[in-house]
């Protein structure tokens, strides 16, 4: 197991690399370059800044004195945008928010969802099945730019309960509607796939002599059932977490929370080279932590599995 | 008791009361100076931010909201009082002379926050690295603008940084050279570009001078917090020479990017200001009449058809008749009344009417009916070969944004219903939009300029040939000189009211409306520059009453 | 004897009988399941009159009705008299015919575009997961690096390089979905790679390619189809954020997720038809797509309930 996951983290370097490279040239393809602005500065000042920030170089140069920063000096270089900040602040700025919420509510979407899948597959058929189903495709079937301003009109404007936006250094009340705005529809996938692999889990033919033997119906499914079941749940979640922090845009949109999710669609917007290149390489780092999470996640749970 | 007993205790007495008559006094203390209102306890001012601030350095600021914060942060050399009259900032006085080729401002003793005296000095070097080809500044086209003796060439790195036209004659008189006679230079000293910096701090922190914890100003507040998409605080600078007069404490700006997210928040008692998202300014008026208003701004909104030579210009818009004829189809009340509902001004001149010193020149389309200019552009259309046997096609592009698709929307819908046009909108975001506009990659676009001056020009040459900005590459002889001997002219009026009748003559662009600022505002929060067409406002002059 | 040749025609009949297919037998389960059928003939519904019905609608998705134009709120409410049978939008447009092309757009893309992810993702996942070793770890860590790279990016390339199209849409959209579909179906197969069907398959020497198109994939189908019935309203999502940022749908066509969000702002102002119509065809939509789902899961599982 050992040797597995160290084979798998240092696996992870090259496709770093790889995804830094193609981001990189993705990045330059796109028209318009970081200086466009309204009022046009002159040629000279646009050679200027280009100078400043090294972009009149060719490709192959940029690449490697980018490279080098990251390796090296563990700088990924001053943001076109904001001039005052590097990206560097901006990604300590905005990873710790997005990184709060988004585990909450993955924490959240897993819990509920998984309960809710589960318990359904075991009581098929029955009330609380149907309930379940439904909250779930209800949940589901909610988009999230939806959601934020009802959450905002019922919780901040009727019920005065909860600051209709912002962080504040991340106190709960702040927290809390973002995160029911970004679990809701994981939850309700979660609950789905939970449901159904458990299903054919149920109806497989160990859990019948399982229950042939007689065995207690939480036993079999704590002790026989969940492993397997939990399988495509697991596949399902690394993917999960990531598009959780991007979708969390959305999120940030409305509730103005200053997490990463919404400088990546600015980035972009703005050609903000160094910083796109920073939220993508913190995005493919944690896509990459969490595959290898999974991957090491199914080994443990189907030992037939030998990777 | 004795006597002397007796007078104690009175006297104890009187001065137990004395203290409670005086406490409350003390304890609130505030009328305003100038009106008498009852002042609110707490003076904090909260307002809402479409987006971050990309940066709080002045010369390197080229925000509208950058610009408002830096206001407060920093004081130039003059300011702008609430109908934007020019009021003394940093310099007390200044004084014109040589046919306005040489200004001499005399500045106050006043200090920064980490209490160094401001001095002329400071100016100068703002000035000089405002040029700097190192700096580079966004906005160093507006110091050339300003004709400052030499800036081109110091500007390129061809002159030394001495070689400027600025010079401190001493700490407190600034002497500026200019290369032409330009008469309205002092009121372009009131933008963000020009305002001093504190040159040893900026040597000291780098990139990271603009940091709370770092930045030293001379304005009226000074930075606390600054988390870059959340908000922004600023607290008052005690040091500030004119900080009794300073009645707002401390003003909070919230990054809020959905603007009926915003307000609801506003409604909610979390912002003192929000802008009215469009449409929505009448229903808020009958429901709330005394925080809703509307207000001139220095602003236009046009379309501009791409008339140069390159090949994505359609031949149909080298027609003046084609031009025209869409120009005159555009009902411009209805975009006015029922799509915006802000009370803007419809336009048929390029210049708003609130320009100060502009009078709206009689062009003759204005003064027809909506039906006559109808009749007109059908049959303009059809002279030249256009109608519904031979319809016109072309692409009409804006950059996303809620408002302006509604008015796209309408648009190619008028010139559909009107004229039998396919108009085929296209929107693209804010880069890619300027990208393709100003590589002449359109064939009718959007755009919107704002004066960066109270003056009529600072929208006319934007027309003319060799402006920057002219991306539809019109280009007309009579214009382009008519604007540059506007610039010595003793009546430049006559030369815009000229110009202004080319434009209705030639049409190069589609005037649709002027703007008006559209804003929510607390009925306790007062002070709003409503006047002032700029809109350049300082929180120092803002104020809660006690409701 | 006469009773022989009666037996002889009799058994000679029979041998007509042919035999049932698994495909034939999931068919046949699919149609008992009454929810699943009701969901199919809600869609089929839906779509029909999202193609039909814009023939007779009064007015088209994208006139506007001028003496509507900016009172939506007081006068634009659902009527039959002036045709606007779901009302007008802020600008004066029938919501009626643009939920009609909106439903149009939304069906499309969520189908197209899953078709695409589907068959991409499962033939690339179901050989990397069979395959194993190096390969599957090259082929896994290609998907990594695709799920991490910013794919609004992407998409902006593309509308630039060939213009704004919906085909782009709708290959773009499906190019981005398929990496999920090709994660989890691989780790499917990696489970099902040891089942002892499987073993005896390759046992009788059953080349690779066939193994995975005859004994994996049809094995892989319950959770692909569930999979996939989630996946049209995401992408049916996916592109109404896309749309949000000003890249996907043009003016003046419309979708389902465009009409909703353009809806969603203007709730609080009273006018709730305009998000309720289309956040209406939205849910049934969806609840059809998942019924569906859920009856070809149940159709396709090997044992009965």
């Amino acid at each position: 197991m050992f040797s597995f996951i160290v084979r798998r983290l240092l696996s992870a370097i090259p496709t770093l690399l790889i995804l830094i490279i193609i981001s990189f040239a993705l990045m330059r393809m796109a028209p318009g370059n970081p200086f466009t602005a309204e009022q046009m500065p002159p040629p000279e000042v646009i050679a200027n800044l280009e100078a400043k920030y090294g972009l009149d170089q060719p490709w192959p140069v940029q690449l490697w004195r980018y490279l080098e920063g990251i390796i090296f000096h563990f700088d990924f270089g001053p943001s076109f945008k904001y001039k005052d900040q590097t990206v560097n602040d901006i990604i300590a700025q905005g990873f710790p928010v997005t990184l709060t919420y988004g585990i909450w509510a993955f924490i959240v979407a897993v819990g509920v969802g998984l309960s809710l899948g589960i318990t359904a597959a075991v009581k098929q058929n029955t009330v609380f099945d149907y309930f379940a189903v439904g909250i779930s495709i209800g949940a589901q079937v909610l988009p999230n730019f939806v959601m934020a301003p009802i959450l905002v009109l019922i919780f901040t404007l009727w019920l005065e309960w909860l600051p209709g936006g912002g962080w504040n250094g991340g106190q709960w009340q702040y927290v809390i509607m973002p995160v029911i705005a970004l679990s809701t529809s994981f939850m309700a996938s979660i609950a789905r796939i939970a449901r159904s692999s458990m299903l054919e889990v149920l109806n497989s033919n160990f859990i019948r002599t399982a229950k042939a033997k007689g065995l207690p119906m939480r036993n079999i499914i704590f002790r026989h059932a969940l492993k397997p079941a939990l399988l495509p749940v697991i596949s399902y979640l690394g993917p999960t977490f990531v598009t959780m922090i991007t979708g969390s845009v959305i999120v940030d949109m409305y509730f103005s929370t200053g997490g990463m999710g919404q400088f990546f669609v600015d980035a972009a917007l703005n050609r903000d080279y160094s910083l796109l290149m920073g939220v993508t390489i913190v995005m493919g780092v944690m896509t990459i932590l969490f595959n290898a999470v999974v991957d090491i996640l199914y080994a443990w749970l189907d030992p037939k599995i030998r990777l | 008791m004795t006597l002397k007993a007796n007078l104690t205790k009175l006297a104890i007495a009187s001065a137990i009361t004395a203290c409670f008559l005086t406490a409350p006094l003390t304890a609130f203390s505030a009328t305003h100076p100038v009106t008498g209102e009852e002042l609110a306890k707490e003076q904090t001012y909260t307002y809402r931010l479409l987006d971050g601030i990309p940066t709080l350095d002045p010369q390197l600021n080229e925000d509208v909201e950058g610009s408002v914060v830096s206001r407060d942060l920093f004081e130039g050399l003059l300011n702008e009082d609430a109908e934007g009259k020019l009021i003394p900032g940093v310099a007390l006085s200044y004084e014109a002379s040589e046919g306005n080729t040489v200004y001499t401002f005399k500045l106050r003793k006043s200090n920064w926050s980490n209490g160094d005296p401001v001095t002329a000095n400071d100016f100068v070097y703002a000035w000089r690295r405002a040029i700097d080809p190192k700096t580079a500044s966004p906005y160093k086209w507006y110091m050339e603008i300003m004709g400052i003796k030499n800036v081109k060439a110091v500007g390129k790195g061809e002159m030394k940084p001495e070689e400027l036209g600025v010079e401190a004659v001493d700490d407190y008189t600034l002497k500026v050279t200019l290369e032409n006679a330009l008469p309205y230079f002092a009121s372009m000293t009131t933008h963000t570009t020009t305002f001093p910096t504190h040159q040893a701090t900026i040597e000291k922190h780098g990139d990271k001078w603009t940091r709370p914890e770092n930045m030293v100003s001379n304005g009226a507040y000074k930075l606390t917090e600054w988390v870059l998409k959340e908000r922004s605080v600023r607290e008052r600078n005690t040091k500030y020479w004119n900080n009794d007069a300073t009645i707002i404490d401390k003003v909070v700006a919230l990054v809020i990017n959905d603007e009926n997210v915003a307000l609801t928040r506003y409604k909610a008692g979390e912002l003192d200001k929000t802008e009215v998202p469009a449409g929505q300014y009448p229903a808020l008026k009958k429901s709330n009449p005394d925080e809703a208003f509307s207000f001139p701004r220095l602003c236009n909104y046009y379309y501009t058809f791409n008339m140069s030579d390159s090949d994505m210009a359609p031949k149909a818009f080298k027609d003046v008749r084609v031009r025209k004829a869409l120009s005159y189809a555009v009902d411009r009340n209805v975009i006015i009344n029922n799509v915006l509902k802000g009370g803007q001004y419809p336009a048929y001149t390029f210049t708003p009417e609130a320009t100060a010193g502009f009078s709206v020149p009689n062009v003759e389309y204005a003064s027809w009916t909506q039906a006559e200019r109808d009749a007109k552009a059908v049959e303009l259309l059809a002279e030249a070969g256009y109608g519904k046997d031979n319809p016109l096609e072309f692409n009409m592009l804006y950059n996303s944004s809620e408002a302006h698709k509604k008015v796209a929307t309408v648009l190619s819908q008028m010139w559909k219903q009107k004229l039998g046009v396919r108009a085929v909108m296209a929107n693209q975001e804010w880069k890619t939009f300027l990208e393709t506009r100003s590589k002449q990659n359109f064939e009718l676009a959007r755009g919107a300029w704002c004066g960066d001056y109270n003056e009529a020009s600072t929208f006319l040459d934007l027309l003319t040939k060799a402006h920057g900005n002219n991306d539809g590459k019109f280009s007309n002889a009579d214009f382009n000189k008519l604007m540059a001997d506007a610039k010595t002219s003793a009546d430049p009026n006559k030369n815009y009211t000229k110009v202004e009748q080319i434009l209705a003559d030639e049409m190069p662009v589609i005037p649709l409306y002027h703007y008006t600022g559209v804003l929510m505002l607390k009925p306790n929060f007062k002070g709003w520059p409503f006047k002032n067409v700029q809109q350049t406002m300082y929180s120092r002059n803002f104020y809660k009453t006690a409701k | 004897m006469l009773f022989g040749k009666q037996i002889l025609s009799a058994v000679a009949d029979n041998a007509a009988i042919k035999g049932r297919s698994q495909w034939q037998d999931s068919l046949g389960r699919f149609k008992r399941n009454k929810a699943a059928l009701v969901s199919l003939f809600i869609l089929l519904l839906m779509i029909a009159v999202a193609f039909i019905s814009p023939y007779f609608a009064v007015w088209d998705y994208e006139t506007i009705d001028w003496g509507l134009l900016g009172n939506a709120a007081t006068q634009g409410a659902p009527q039959i008299e002036n045709g606007h049978y779901f009302g007008v939008d802020d600008l004066g447009r029938d919501i009626f015919a643009r939920t009609m092309q909106g439903t149009q757009i939304s069906l499309m893309v969520g189908l197209v575009g899953t078709i695409v992810a589907v068959l991409v993702g499962v033939t690339f996942g179901a050989t990397a997961g069979y395959i194993g070793g190096r390969i599957d770890n090259i082929m896994m860590r290609f998907v990594d690096i695709l799920i991490s790279i910013p794919y609004m990016f992407i998409l902006i390339i593309l509308f630039v390089m060939f213009g704004r199209s919906i085909y782009i849409l709708f290959i773009g959209l499906g190019l981005f979905s398929w990496m999920e579909m090709a994660r989890i179906v691989r780790g499917q197969t990696l489970a099902l790679k040891h089942k002892e069907f499987v073993e005896a398959a390759v046992a009788s020497g059953v080349s690779d390619a066939k193994i995975i198109l005859r004994h994996i994939i049809p094995n892989l189908l319950g959770i692909v189809v569930v999979y996939t019935s989630l996946l049209v309203p995401q992408l049916i999502l996916l592109e109404s954020f896309i749309s949000f940022l000003g890249l996907g749908i043009q003016e003046p066509l419309t979708s389902w997720g465009a009409l909703i969000s353009d809806g969603a702002a203007t709730m609080q102002y009273g006018t709730l038809w305009q998000i309720g119509f289309p956040l209406g065809f939205f849910i049934v939509g969806l609840f059809c797509f998942f019924f569906i789902g859920d009856g070809l899961r149940d159709a396709f599982d090997p044992k009965d309930r």
